[in-house]
């Protein structure tokens, strides 16, 4: 399909009124949810439908001596209690590694586990009862033994001598270790200038997705179909998994996926209480609906970036960056997590650290352990924002020791934008990248001489503000090197169908997925200006497996990349069916003639030929008058994959101005901006709401969400007032600015978008709260920077 | 179960409820009215912002048998009176929603800012929205389209 | 978590409330606005038996000035403390306050009997009623007593009220036109819990010199704190500098926080005393802040 280039098309579609590439559209699905007429999967009741709840271990780690279920047999309402070994007859265990990641282990994992509990929160047994109120009762009936066991928590000890090994079966905690080496480290650190070097704390974070995890499973013992509403990311993958370890065919599984009240990575998972859920409604044969409550989504929703860096950075005398030497430690709870794995974050951490800049000398270690607390896996900008915090926190450093101004270092050092392509020293290969291009745009949107002699008079004052930056990279449009290539089922290929009906309105269905991003809104705009009609006269389908190409879903910035890709292709080629159709029915040659906003045209004069509706009416309903060897399928399909790649990256600077009031340690971020360059942007509303959205999950990680454990490893922050995420009143204006470097892989030349504000804003804020604190000599770098940090930092606790 | 009479998006209605039901729930599984979403159910979220009696509360902290003769609007209520037509108009057009499930209690806490504090300034908007979270957009969006209503019916109303 | 399987009794006049006691004993928890009670029967910690509603008796409602004094009922919800023309002026720190008490929607709910009885040591209002030096009408079916908020609160989450006793109303002296106060708060974000917080009430006589001074303090400790080494040290002075240094250095041995999330006693000690300073300085004439 690839045959299709621009010249082919003609560029100058996108002067024409339905070229809807690169327009402001607003979203078709937005009026629905404003409205509170969407539908989330809690909203969707089934007949002879019974609720789950279960009981989670209240231990770290503890094994399971006991599970008496009389009384919550007995409790009114209650249908069914289900241990782990009754879901285990019907579901069998998982392993979550992946071939292309050398010497990973992990140990299998069962939905509810047989022998011990692993972390608090851990789900252990399942009651199913007639309302979810019943099903609460019915656990709090429950009696379980417990033989409480040592916990290891700290992943600093995981390897040491005398660690709790928590799969005695693995031989130790070490779940992945990976070193990156380029040039020569000990050298050039040996030659260097200066060498700068730090530890870098990043907190346990999670998502929080404002819609808590859902789904509902529906076994019909009639025809053998398991039917899933569920609310993911990734519904053909779930598709396979249900199949998998339910012992179905993966054609028996159909995974219906409506409206998704967010997801940052949280629902791409495989739970164990949602694979119980299908394994009983598979037991049962009738629907079984589980919801997560708000506590236990802080203890069984994936955590993610609890890593302890130690880097060090080495320059010469005139500024230049001679290495990176990164020490990368991280513990991801007591299974890696199906099937994407808990090593990607660590690896990520390898490949991206010091990545907007040139330079030789690199060593990167991750090293990846097991412990007792909640699973970690991919969120958000997985291993961005840890890479950038690292890197950039560096490079501020470096740039002070050489009492350089920050943005002159990163103008010496950030990789030009002539030398492309480019492999990095971890092996990363960019296609084109726009560092200075952005930098130059960002210094166009931000005030820097007003901010700096703003700064110097508030300092004077008492009041101490500063202006971080942070360049990063951010990876997106993800080929089969990322998960593929190791084993996994998880598709980097999307599909897309465009169809035309008789009434001339087109239908895209596609195998990326809708979470509040856009993905709708931008298949459609791309089915309209690729076909050629208003985009109020396309539906989207998404979000089932049984109706849609097979596809990823959404994961790692590839919706706009890989599915509108598909979806393009698929537009183009139902426009050049629809023009052959057209070509006979007006005894033209299909090239003649052209689709605008609807109606087949005349290209050279743009004179009306003929409706779509009309020729819908002759294709579907008068199909003898046509010729009689006329291919007239108003339907296409196009899968699309990248090849050249393994990663579309993309890049971009942040800048942040915040005051740290010094006396109480409180920050408040003033103002943000940002600049990133996702290649062609569909929808610049969409982008702008995606990196603003992205930034203040990032903000919201440097300043205040951490999963606090205590030694014992039970979770502290099992609230929303204890777990914070950032509100209206603390967030800044956030100005968003675009470089487009599209990329040469596509027609469409779209990168991601949605990871880059996350993957920048904590190290900018954290370069800004340090530019703040630099006359008083303190300096802050574990996460999130609370007061209590700050203070201390500042010798005044 | 406790019977209790309220009226709810103008229509009056009649049920028997579990003391145990919060008026989120009440309005979900009772009435089916689901665009009131149980984000936290301790009170913390705001998705479940509906009004009682003139005023925003949290739906998942009131006992629905608490409100016999108490009136309640949702928003469903509130899109179906037009009441606010102009600020999802504007929450459309600048995309001050993505994944939509905090949109509705936005929305409510929205329409009480345009209902009680028609002055409002942008920080002002910040704080009253504040209580109300949302994952996904930053906030900025939806600060635009609530700054941008009151905006228009100041200059509608002249002032 | 649904919240576990209770009776409700509305109760619709003080009577209605003594019988349900009766009838119930221990099991009857009373409810009136809420917002902290229905947010605890989520985490499942309590199962009351009957929630006898209050919020219906007219008794405990409404804001009045009499016999000299401001009186405002027990069901008196934040967001009227914030709007109530006579709390505006007789008691202007609770209207202060309110702003600080979570979100709009909690406060059309919560009510400042609510927030007495529920005793967090974060929270506002009780070190407001602290600073005040509010009287409590405590009612209960044997009659009505008169406490003071400063010996009501006897530790965490745990107050002078008896079974089967309620706040009715809390009453305040008018404000003279000598008193000063102030309510500041350093909260993570806006509507937190505060980390540590400050009422302040004093009265300033035309020379400056500080009378009656209470500094009630909130978040440090294991209920509202009224730092009296820090008054005493202030009582008498003029307010200036060198007082408010005295008053933060006399604040230390008045104060023993508990660790909690967000950070360690010495962090809460700091804080307070910041806020000391931060409080006082309002007080200052302007020149002097100026400096």
């Amino acid at each position: 399909m690839n045959e299709i280039t621009p010249a082919s098309i003609g560029l100058s579609r996108e002067d024409l009124p339905n070229s809807y590439i690169g327009r402001s559209v607003p979203r078709p699905n937005v009026p629905k949810l404003v409205q509170g007429r969407a539908t989330y999967t809690d909203d969707v009741v089934l007949p002879r439908m019974l609720h789950a709840a279960f009981l989670r271990s209240p231990h770290a780690h503890a094994r399971i001596l006991s599970i008496e279920t009389a009384a919550a047999l007995a409790t009114p309402g209650v249908v069914r209690v289900f241990t782990g070994r009754d879901i285990a007859e019907v579901c069998d265990p998982w392993v979550a590694v992946l071939d292309h990641l050398k010497g990973m282990k992990s140990a299998p994992q069962h939905p509810l586990p047989l022998e011990r509990a692993t972390w608090q929160g851990e789900p252990v047994v399942a009651v199913v009862a007639e309302s979810r109120a019943a099903a609460e009762d019915g656990v709090a009936a429950l009696r379980v033994e417990w033989e409480p066991l040592p916990a290891q928590t700290d992943m600093e000890t995981a390897l040491a001598p005398g660690a709790v090994v928590i799969h005695p079966e693995l031989g130790d905690n070490l779940v992945f270790t990976r070193t990156a080496t380029a040039g020569d480290v000990e050298a050039a650190f040996a030659a260097a200038h200066k060498v700068v070097e730090a530890t870098f704390v990043t907190a346990r974070h999670t998502g929080v997705t404002l819609e808590p995890r859902s789904i509902i499973a529906d076994y019909n013992r009639a025809d053998g179909t398991l039917t899933v509403h569920q609310s993911t990311q990734a519904p053909h993958m779930m598709q396979g998994v249900f199949a998998k370890h339910l012992r179905l065919r993966e054609s028996d599984v159909r995974v219906i996926c409506k409206d998704v009240g967010g997801s940052f990575g949280i629902k791409v998972h495989v739970y164990p209480d949602e694979v119980a859920v299908a394994a009983m409604a598979r037991i049962m044969g009738r629907p079984v609906k589980f919801v997560a409550d708000r506590f236990e989504s802080f203890t069984s929703d994936i955590h993610a970036r609890d890593h302890r860096i130690k880097a060090r950075i080495a320059v010469d005398a005139q500024g230049k960056i001679l290495g990176f030497d990164v020490d990368d430690l991280t513990g991801i709870g007591p299974y890696s997590v199906y099937p994407r794995t808990s090593a990607i974050e660590g690896n990520q951490v390898v490949n991206l650290c010091g990545g907007p800049y040139d330079f030789v000398n690199y060593r990167c270690t991750t090293t990846v352990v097991l412990q007792n607390k909640a699973p970690t896996c991919q969120y958000r900008a997985v291993g961005h924002p840890i890479a950038t915090a690292v890197t950039e926190g560096l490079v501020d450093m470096a740039a002070e020791a050489l009492g350089m101004d920050p943005i002159a270092f990163r103008r010496i050092n950030l990789i030009r934008d002539d030398a492309y392509p480019r492999t990095s020293p971890s092996g990363m290969r960019f296609e084109g990248l726009s560092h200075h291009a952005s930098l130059d745009k960002l210094l166009e949107m931000v005030p820097v001489e007003k901010i700096r002699a703003d700064q110097a008079a508030q300092r004077a004052r008492g009041v101490y503000r500063g202006l971080g930056f942070a360049s990063f990279i951010e990876l997106t449009n993800p080929s089969p090197f990322m998960y593929g290539i190791g084993g996994a089922r998880i598709s980097a290929q999307d599909g897309a169908t465009v169809r035309m009906d008789p009434d001339g309105s087109i239908t895209i269905a596609s195998g990326v997925t809708e979470q509040g991003q856009g993905t709708e809104a931008i298949l459609a705009q791309i089915a309209a200006h690729g076909v050629g009609v208003p985009v109020e006269r396309v539906k989207v389908i998404t979000g089932d497996t049984q109706n849609t190409p097979y596809g990823g879903g959404t994961w790692a910035c590839r919706g706009a990349g890989i599915g509108g890709e598909a979806a393009l292709q698929s537009a183009l080629a139902l426009r050049a069916q629809i023009l052959e159709v057209a070509g006979a029915m007006l005894q033209a040659k299909p090239e003649t003639l052209d689709v605008v906003m609807g109606e087949v045209v005349d290209r050279a004069s743009g004179t009306p030929r003929l409706s779509l509706a009309e020729l819908g009416r002759i294709v579907y309903f008068r199909g003898d008058t046509l010729p009689r060897d006329l291919p007239r399928e108003l339907v296409q399909t196009r899968h699309f994959i990248t090849k050249e790649y393994p990663f579309a990256f993309t890049n971009g600077i942040q800048a942040c101005w915040a005051e740290v009031d010094v006396e109480t340690g409180m920050v408040k971020v003033l103002e943000h901006w940002c600049v990133e360059d996702c290649g062609r942007v569909i929808n610049p509303l969409l982008v702008d709401e995606q990196v603003r959205g992205g930034i203040v999950q990032g903000l919201g990680g440097a300043l205040y969400e951490h999963c606090v454990y205590d030694a014992e490893g039970n979770l502290l922050t099992t609230t929303l007032a204890d777990y914070l995420v950032p509100m209206s009143a603390e967030m800044p204006d956030i100005h968003v600015g675009h470089v487009e470097t599209p990329t040469r892989e596509s027609l469409l030349g779209a990168k991601g978008a949605g990871e880059a504000g996350t993957a920048g804003a904590p190290a900018a804020l954290m370069n800004a709260i340090n530019d703040a604190l630099r006359p008083l000599g303190a300096r802050v770098t574990e996460q999130p920077f609370t007061p209590a940090r700050i203070l201390k930092a500042l010798g005044r606790i | 179960m406790i019977p209790i009479t309220l009226t709810v998006n103008g229509e009056r209605v009649t049920r028997h409820v579990e003391p145990r039901r919060h008026l989120i729930d009440f309005l979900r599984l009772d009435l089916g009215l689901t665009g009131s979403h149980a984000g936290c159910e301790h009170g913390v979220c705001g998705a479940c912002t509906v009004r009682v009696d003139g005023e925003i509360v949290r739906g998942c902290l009131v006992l629905a048998a608490s409100l016999d003769g108490a009136e309640v609007t949702t928003i469903e209520g509130l899109s179906d009176s037009g009441e606010v037509a102009d600020l999802q108009a504007e929450f459309v057009a600048r995309n001050a929603a993505q994944c939509g499930f905090c949109t509705p209690g936005m929305v409510m806490t929205a329409a009480d800012i345009l209902r009680h504090h028609p002055q409002a300034s942008r920080a002002e908007i910040r704080e009253h929205l504040s209580g109300n979270y949302c994952r996904c957009t930053g906030y900025q969006a939806i600060v635009d389209a609530v700054e941008a209503t009151l905006a228009q019916r100041r200059q509608e109303a002249g002032r | 978590m649904k919240w576990p399987a209770i009776g409700y009794i509305r109760a619709r006049s003080l009577d209605d409330l003594w019988e349900a006691q009766r009838t119930h004993g221990a099991a009857a928890q009373v409810l009136a606005g809420g917002q902290t009670l229905l947010a605890t029967l989520a985490f499942r910690l309590s199962e009351p038996g009957v929630l006898v509603d209050i919020t219906r008796i007219p008794e405990l409602r409404g804001v009045s000035l009499a016999g000299g004094a401001l009186r405002i009922g027990a069901l008196t919800r934040h967001a009227e403390l914030a709007r109530d023309p006579l709390v505006a002026r007789h008691a202007p720190l609770f209207a202060a306050a309110a702003p600080h008490i979570a979100h709009p929607a909690i406060r059309n709910r919560g009510t400042i009997g609510g927030s007495l009885a529920y005793a967090d040591p974060a929270a506002e209002l009780p070190a407001c009623a602290v600073a005040l030096d509010a009287t409590l009408h405590l009612l209960s079916a044997r009659g009505e007593r008169r406490v003071k908020a400063e010996g009501f609160f006897t530790g965490l989450l745990s107050t002078l009220l008896e079974p089967g006793e309620i706040i009715a109303a809390v009453e305040v002296a008018p404000a003279s036109p000598a008193q000063r106060t102030a309510i500041l708060e350093v909260a993570r974000r806006s509507g937190d819990y505060a980390m540590a917080g400050i009422a302040a009430a004093l009265e300033l006589d035309a020379t400056g010199r500080v009378a009656a001074p209470r500094l009630a303090f909130f978040g440090v400790g294991d209920r509202p704190v009224l730092a009296n080494r820090a008054n005493v040290a202030l009582a008498g002075r003029v307010l200036d500098a060198q007082a408010i240094a005295a008053a933060a250095e006399a604040l230390g041995d008045d104060l023993d926080p508990p660790a909690d999330l967000h950070g360690p006693p010495e962090m809460k000690r700091h804080l307070a005393r910041v806020l000391l300073r931060r409080a006082l300085t309002q007080f200052l004439p302007a020149k002097e802040m100026a400096a």
